[in-house]
C-alpha cells in the first residue's frame, strides 16, 4: 500500500468533529492523495462519542489501519479514551485550556493549544476545530493555499466575514504550529490527480442512477438512510421518482409496482427493514419482475447496535422469501464496487427477471474513500432482457404467453400498456398465459414444469456470472477467505504478512449467489492453509461454504463486537493460528469507540 | 376467450372476458362488481391493454385474471402499495384496485390510510362481505360486533372499522360505496371513481352467500338507501359525508359521499413526471447532470 497518514478526530456528537473530517478530506483529495474514512458513531443525536478516523497516502488507502498519527481530541472524554494508543512518532493537538493529557508513550509529541489567546471563543464556539485544522496541516507540511480555498467554500454561504474569521482562525492555529510544534517526520505528497470522496451510500446511489433507475423508494433505517437523502436531492435533475413511503413492506411492493410497469427500481434498507421485505422477493421471483433490493447490514440481531457494522444478514438473504427461486445476491468488494455493482445486478436481474439482492454493510455504507472519478462510469452498459415495450394496436389478444417454456428460462415480458399482450401476473403457481393453477383444481404437471422453467435460469445466472480469482502470491502460506467489505482489511493483512516473512494470498467473494463452488473448491484445493475472515459470530459465510461445497477451512477470524477488522488483528491471528495455536481467533478492539 | 379489439379499436364486453370463468361461489356478490366494471370500462371505452387490475389475495381478489386487462394478482394486502408504483412509473395507465375487506382494511390498514391520503390517482374498490371468505369463514375488520364465525365462535367482542369513515378522515378525495345487486347504480359509481382525477375509495357490499349469513342480500335490500335519492345532499360537504358514513342497521347509505377535485394527484404533484411518464423518459441522464454529480464530491 506504501507510506500512509492517519488522523483520528474524537468528540461528542454536536462537537463538530464531522466537519474538520471533511476538510481534510477536500484537501487530500484534491492533493491527489488517497483516503479511506471510517466513523465510529453512537446513536445519539447529541453527546456520546464519536471517533472518525481518516487515513491517506499517495496509493489506494483500503482500510483504516492500525495506528494514527495525529489525534485531535475535541474532549476530555475523547483524549482519556485515545491518548494511550498513540506510538513513537504520533502527535495529539488540543485545547490546553479545557483538556488535560493523560500518559503518552515515548516519542509521542503533545501539541497544546492556548485556544482563548489564538481566537475569540466565546464569538466561534468551533474555533478550537479550526485551530487544530491549521496546526494539523501546517506540521503535515501542506501549504495554507489549501485550506484557505476550503474555507472559503465551505463558508462562502455565510458570507465574507464568517469567510474571513474562519480563515484568520486556521491562520493563527497554522502559524502557531509552525513556531512551537515539530512537523511530521514524512510530509505528505502531492500528485496531479483530483480525486472524487464519497461514501458507499453515495455509490451505491450513483451507480443506480447510472444502472438507470428511475424508481427509488425507501423507509429510513440506519445506516441506508444515505442512500435516500442522494436519491431525494438529486431527483429531479436525475428525472428519478423518489418516495419516502409508509414502511419497508410498501417500499418493496411500490419498488416492483413499478418494475412491473417497466422502469428499473431500486430500495435500501438494512437488515431489519429487509426482513419485512422478504414477502416481497418471492412476489418479485413468481411474477418474473425485476427488482434491485440493498440491505446495508448492521449489528444484529432485532434492533441491534444501529451504529455499528456486521457481516450477519448473510442466512437471511439466503432464506429469504421461502420456497425455490432464481436469485442474485452480491455483497460489494469496497466504496468503488458499491458503484459498479449496481448496473450489474441490474442487468442480471433485468435479464433473468427476477430479484437482485445487494449485501453492503455500514462499513462501506457510511465509510468514504477517494475514487478516480473516471471509474464512476455513468455510460455502464444497460441490458433490459426481453423486455416488450411497444407492439401494433391491433395484435391477438390472447396469443401472447407472459409465461411462456423456453429452453432458457426466461419469458418475453410486455409490460402494462402494450397492446396485445394482456395478462395477469401472479404471486399464485400459474400457466403458461398467467392463469392460476389453482383455478384448475391445482395441476402436478404444470406445477412442475413452471417451477421448473424458473429455475432453469439459474443456469443462466451462473453462467453471466464470473467466478472469483485468487489475488496474491500463487505459492502462500495462508490463504485468506472472506466476503464483501473485507477486501480491503484483509489486503493489507496479506501484504503485511508476506513482508514478514509469511506469504499470503486472498480470495475475496463478490457473488454469494450464483456462488461457483467448483471454482472456489479448485482455488482451496491448492492452498496450504485456509482461514475464514468475516464479521460475524458463527461464521455464517463459513457455513453457507461448506453447505455448497462440504470446504471446511483450517480456520476462523470472526469479529461481531460492532467495529471493524483493522489489519493488524488479522496478522496477528494468522500467527496464533499458522503456531497452532487455535482453530478460531476473535480480535479485541482496542479502541473504546 | 377473449377477442382482439376490431379495426375500430371499439371496446366491446367480449374484448373484457377474462382467460378463464370466475370461480366464486354461485350467487357471490363478487359477479355483480365484475359486470360492473366491465360495462364501466365499455361506457368510458377506456382501451384494455390501457388498464391494470391490481389485487391482493382473496375470493375477490381473483379478480384480475378474470378480467382481460393487464391484471398482477399480487400479496394480502399489497395491492395499494404495488398500484402506487405502477401508476408513478406509468400515470397514463388506468390504475384499478380490487380486493376484500380484509385484505384492505385487515393486513393492507396502513396502506389504505397513506393510500388515501396520497391522493394517488387510481380506482379502490373494496368488495366488502365482513368475512373472510377465502380462508372458509373468519371474522373480518368489518364484521359487526358479535358476529359469530370459526375463528370467534362465541361472538366478536371487536367493534367493526367504518371503511367510509376512515377514507374520509384520511383525507381521501373521493368516497363512495355501493351494492352489488344494485348494478347500474354501481356501474354509475365505478365510472364516476375512473374519472375522477385523485384516489377513489369504493366500498362495495358484496354478500358471501357460503359464510356470511348475516348480512346476506335480504338483509342489505330494506337498509340500503341511495344518496342520490336525496334531495339536498351535497357531496361537497365533507361533515355531511362524515355523518352519513356512521349510519348502520336502519339505514345504510350507498353513492357518492364526498367528491372533491381540488386536491393535485400524486403524480401531478412530482415535477419529475412533468415531462411524462417515467416508462418513457431516457433511461440515460445527460453528461452534463452527471458531470455535477461528481463534482460535487471534489
Amino acid at each position: 500500500m506504501g507510506k500512509t497518514f492517519a488522523i483520528g478526530i474524537g468528540g461528542a456528537a454536536g462537537q463538530g468533529v464531522a466537519t474538520p473530517g471533511d476538510i481534510f478530506a477536500k484537501i487530500f483529495s484534491r492533493r491527489g492523495l488517497h483516503l479511506n474514512a471510517y466513523n465510529a458513531y453512537q446513536s445519539i443525536i447529541r453527546g456520546g462519542h464519536t471517533f472518525l478516523t481518516i487515513r491517506t497516502g499517495p496509493e489506494k488507502v483500503t482500510n483504516m489501519g492500525d495506528r494514527v498519527d495525529l489525534l485531535i481530541p475535541l474532549n476530555q472524554d475523547a483524549m482519556d479514551r485515545h491518548l494511550g494508543l498513540l506510538s513513537d512518532g504520533s502527535a495529539c493537538l488540543y485545547n490546553s485550556e479545557t483538556i488535560k493529557p493523560g500518559i503518552a508513550a515515548l516519542g509521542v509529541q503533545l501539541c497544546p493549544l492556548p485556544v482563548s489567546k489564538l481566537a475569540d471563543v466565546t464569538r466561534n464556539k468551533v474555533a478550537q476545530n479550526t485551530l487544530a485544522v491549521g496546526a494539523g496541516l501546517s506540521m503535515m507540511g501542506i501549504g495554507f493555499q489549501a485550506l484557505e480555498q476550503v474555507l472559503t467554500e465551505q463558508f462562502k454561504k455565510k458570507g465574507e466575514a464568517v469567510v474571513s474569521e474562519n480563515i484568520g482562525i486556521a491562520r493563527a492555529g497554522y502559524d502557531y504550529a509552525g513556531a512551537n510544534f515539530q512537523p511530521f517526520a514524512w510530509p505528505l505528497p502531492m500528485t496531479a490527480i483530483r480525486y472524487a470522496v464519497l461514501s458507499g451510500n453515495i455509490a451505491m446511489a450513483m451507480g443506480g442512477a447510472a444502472a438507470g433507475v428511475k424508481f427509488y423508494c425507501a423507509y429510513p433505517m440506519s445506516p441506508s438512510t444515505g442512500v435516500l437523502h442522494w436519491m431525494a436531492a438529486h431527483a429531479r435533475k436525475a428525472g428519478i421518482m423518489v418516495r419516502q413511503v409508509e414502511d419497508e413492506i410498501g417500499v418493496v411492493n411500490m419498488a416492483i409496482g413499478a418494475a412491473h410497469a417497466g422502469v428499473r427500481s431500486m430500495c435500501a434498507t438494512s437488515g431489519g427493514g429487509f426482513a419485512l421485505m422478504t414477502e416481497g422477493l418471492g412476489l418479485s421471483a413468481m411474477m418474473e419482475t425485476p427488482v434491485v433490493v440493498i440491505d446495508c447490514q448492521r449489528a444484529g440481531p432485532s434492533t441491534g447496535v444501529p451504529t455499528k457494522t456486521e457481516q450477519g444478514d448473510l442466512w437471511q438473504m439466503l432464506g429469504a422469501g421461502f420456497g425455490d427461486y432464481p436469485r442474485a445476491i452480491a455483497a460489494p468488494l469496497d466504496i468503488g464496487d458499491c458503484f459498479k455493482l449496481i448496473p450489474e445486478i441490474f442487468n442480471i436481474a433485468d435479464r433473468f427477471q427476477c430479484p437482485g439482492i445487494v449485501l453492503c454493510d455500514l462499513l462501506l455504507s457510511e465509510g468514504r474513500l477517494s475514487i478516480d472519478p473516471k471509474d464512476l462510469d455513468f455510460a455502464a452498459p444497460i441490458d433490459r432482457g426481453e423486455l416488450i415495450t411497444d407492439a401494433p394496436a391491433t395484435n391477438g389478444d390472447g396469443v401472447y404467453k407472459r409465461y411462456k417454456i423456453t429452453e432458457s428460462g426466461i419469458s418475453p415480458r410486455a409490460v402494462p400498456g402494450v397492446p396485445g399482450h394482456t395478462h395477469t401476473a401472479a404471486s399464485d403457481e400459474h400457466d403458461e398465459d398467467g392463469v392460476l393453477i389453482s383455478d384448475e383444481f391445482t395441476n402436478p404437471t404444470k406445477r412442475r414444469a413452471m417451477m421448473e422453467k424458473r429455475m432453469r435460469k439459474v443456469t443462466g445466472i451462473e453462467a453471466a456470472v464470473p467466478p472469483p480469482v485468487l489475488w496474491g502470491p500463487h505459492d502462500a502460506d495462508v490463504t485468506l477467505i472472506g466476503w464483501g467489505s473485507t477486501k480491503g482489511v484483509i489486503e493489507e493483512a496479506c501484504e503485511i504478512l508476506t513482508e514478514q516473512g509469511i506469504p499470503a494470498n486472498q480470495l475475496q467473494i463478490r457473488w454469494l449467489v450464483p456462488l461457483h463452488g467448483d471454482a472456489i473448491l479448485d482455488i482451496l484445493k491448492q492452498a496450504r492453509h485456509t482461514i475464514i475472515v468475516e464479521n460475524n459470530f458463527s461464521g455464517q459465510f463459513a457455513r453457507y461454504l461448506r453447505s455448497e461445497t462440504s470446504f471446511v477451512p483450517d480456520g476462523h477470524i470472526r469479529k461481531y463486537d460492532g467495529e471493524p477488522f483493522m489489519p493488524h488483528h488479522i496478522v496477528e491471528a494468522v500467527k496464533e493460528q499458522l503456531g497452532g495455536k487455535s482453530k478460531l481467533s476473535v480480535p479485541a478492539h482496542e479502541i473504546l469507540v | 376467450m377473449a377477442t382482439a379489439l376490431a379495426t375500430t379499436n371499439h371496446v366491446a364486453m367480449s374484448n373484457l372476458k377474462g382467460k378463464v370463468d370466475p370461480d366464486w361461489c354461485p350467487g357471490c356478490g363478487d359477479f355483480g362488481v365484475l359486470a360492473a366494471v366491465q360495462k364501466a370500462l365499455v361506457d368510458l371505452q377506456i382501451p384494455n391493454h390501457n388498464v391494470v387490475t391490481i389485487s391482493g389475495i382473496g375470493c375477490s381478489s381473483n379478480f384480475p385474471g378474470f378480467i382481460n386487462t393487464y391484471g398482477m394478482h399480487t400479496l394480502h394486502g399489497r395491492a395499494l402499495a404495488v398500484a402506487t408504483g405502477v401508476k408513478l412509473a406509468n400515470h397514463e395507465l388506468t390504475v384499478l384496485v380490487t380486493g376484500g375487506d380484509g385484505d384492505g382494511f385487515g393486513i393492507g390498514g396502513n396502506h389504505f390510510v397513506h393510500s388515501m391520503r396520497r391522493n394517488v390517482d387510481l380506482l379502490y374498490i373494496v368488495m366488502d362481505n365482513q368475512i373472510y371468505g377465502l380462508t372458509t369463514g373468519q371474522t373480518s375488520p368489518t364484521s359487526r360486533l358479535g358476529m359469530k364465525t370459526k375463528s370467534m365462535p362465541f361472538g366478536s367482542v371487536e367493534a367493526p372499522v367504518n371503511p367510509i369513515s376512515l377514507a374520509l378522515a384520511a383525507g381521501a378525495t373521493f368516497v363512495a360505496r355501493g351494492f352489488s345487486a344494485e348494478q347500474k347504480h354501481l356501474t354509475e359509481l365505478i365510472k364516476q371513481g375512473i374519472q375522477h382525477k385523485g384516489v377513489s375509495f369504493l366500498d362495495v357490499f358484496s354478500p358471501c352467500v357460503t359464510y356470511n349469513h348475516d348480512n346476506t342480500y335480504q338483509w342489505f335490500r330494506p337498509r340500503v338507501k341511495k344518496l342520490e335519492d336525496e334531495k339536498g345532499y351535497d357531496a361537497t360537504d365533507w361533515m355531511a359525508a362524515m355523518g352519513k358514513s356512521l349510519l348502520w342497521d336502519e339505514e345504510i347509505p350507498i353513492g357518492k359521499f364526498f367528491e372533491r377535485t381540488d386536491v393535485p394527484t400524486l403524480h401531478g404533484a412530482e415535477p419529475v413526471l412533468d415531462a411524462g411518464p417515467l416508462i418513457h423518459a431516457d433511461i440515460r441522464i445527460p453528461k452534463d447532470v452527471t458531470r455535477t454529480f461528481i463534482e460535487e464530491l471534489m
